[in-house]
């Protein structure tokens, strides 16, 4: 539902990682690590984003999302695991305390700029 | 403006025909062969970075005014005006309170919680796009207007939803989510991100129960498959009943923080 501002910042953090030097050039992609606990929706991210992006130098680049598991470590028994469905008990020994060592990922990773033909 | 230098790379392009990626160190600077024509400038940067910088400013300001901050979220209908509103008129004026309430329209919350004599700040997104959540910056503005020295306690209703505001950190201390007994049982399954980031959990309007074909053990057991510890008070705020064990909470978060100031 908010992935309209985040199509912003993403468009904010990526206009401003283009070097000073470069003058004008364009975005062809965007590389971004998403967990999968994070609240975003793809499909509704790519839509905004082709909208937000208009007249600026991302119109028409590109969204790669790289889809991050949900990995956990039992902070008893020290089991990693990645969690599937809707549970945070440790898979091996049951335990509620746990840690959870990714999944929440909103990142932008690096651009990609097109080089003049 | 937002980026250090630092942290940008500028990868130059092989002229190599390679079409795969092989990613080189070669010194202090990273090579990537990204497809042909293009080149790679490394960023790795939170999305939302500039949210919890903001958030981490608010953090810090509520923690110099030892006045703790909590993020009260739901979805629409659950009752979070009603737990207020029954809530303040219990602790106050032994624990001196404000109130932040974000709705997309209307005063009607603000209306409601102002008969507390709390100071009520009603923040209206459709100023800000219409948001489904309160965001850091919202938050820092609204703050302005409190006089932080007077208060205690800071109880942020956030806008009804149970995805957005869990994503958003606004400064808070704890975060309180409220399921009420006409949802369903499954909602934390649903909504994992909401229920593992929160810190408790209200299961509202037990009054209710009789004439629902609801299991409260059920809902009880999704919220712990999602967040094994997390305490949860099962309460009424219409009829008051279950209400002590939640404000005894709340009374010993204001307390502690007030301590630690």
């Amino acid at each position: 539902m908010h992935e309209m501002g985040i199509a912003m910042q993403i468009i904010e953090i990526a206009t401003a990682s283009i070097p000073t030097d470069e003058g004008d050039v364009a975005v062809a992609r965007v590389n971004l690590k998403v967990g999968k606990l994070a609240a975003v929706v793809a499909d509704s991210l790519r839509f905004c984003f082709e909208i937000a992006a208009k007249e600026t130098p991302l119109e028409g680049a590109e969204l790669d999302i790289e889809e991050i598991p949900v990995k956990a470590r039992c902070k008893a028994c020290d089991t990693e695991w990645t969690i599937e469905g809707p549970a945070f008990n440790c898979e091996k020994c049951d335990s509620g305390q746990i840690e959870i060592l990714s999944g929440r990922e909103l990142n932008i990773e690096s651009i990609e700029i097109a080089d003049e033909a | 403006m937002l980026i250090q230098n630092d942290k940008i790379r500028l990868a130059r392009h092989h002229q190599d025909g390679h079409s795969h990626s092989h990613p080189h160190s070669r010194g202090d600077t990273e090579v990537h062969s990204v497809k042909s024509g293009r080149r790679e400038i490394k960023v790795v940067r939170r999305v939302l970075d500039v949210n919890d910088k903001m958030a981490d400013e608010n953090r810090e300001l509520f923690n110099r005014h030892g006045v703790f901050v909590l993020n009260m979220m739901s979805s629409p209908g659950s009752g979070k005006t009603t737990t207020l509103e029954k809530s303040l008129a219990t602790i106050m004026p032994e624990i001196k309170c404000a109130v932040i309430v974000g709705d997309i329209c209307t005063t009607n919350d603000a209306d409601r919680l102002a008969v507390s004599g709390a100071p009520v700040v009603q923040i209206n997104t459709d100023e800000f796009g219409g948001d489904c959540h309160l965001a850091a910056h919202v938050i820092e503005k609204a703050a302005r207007s409190i006089d932080l020295d007077a208060i205690e306690l800071l109880i942020v209703e956030n806008v009804g939803n149970l995805v957005c505001p869990a994503e958003f950190d606004i400064g808070e201390d704890a975060r309180a989510v409220i399921l009420s007994v006409t949802e369903g049982e499954d909602k934390p399954l649903k909504y994992p991100l909401m229920f593992r980031k929160s810190d408790i959990a209200i299961l509202n309007k037990t009054d209710l129960l009789p004439y629902l074909d609801y299991d409260v053990g059920e809902a009880v057991r999704s919220i712990r498959q999602i967040h094994p510890d997390m305490p949860v008070f099962e309460m009424s705020s219409k009829t008051e009943e279950g209400m002590g064990p939640w404000l005894d909470w709340l009374k010993r978060q204001v307390r502690d923080k007030l301590q630690q100031a």
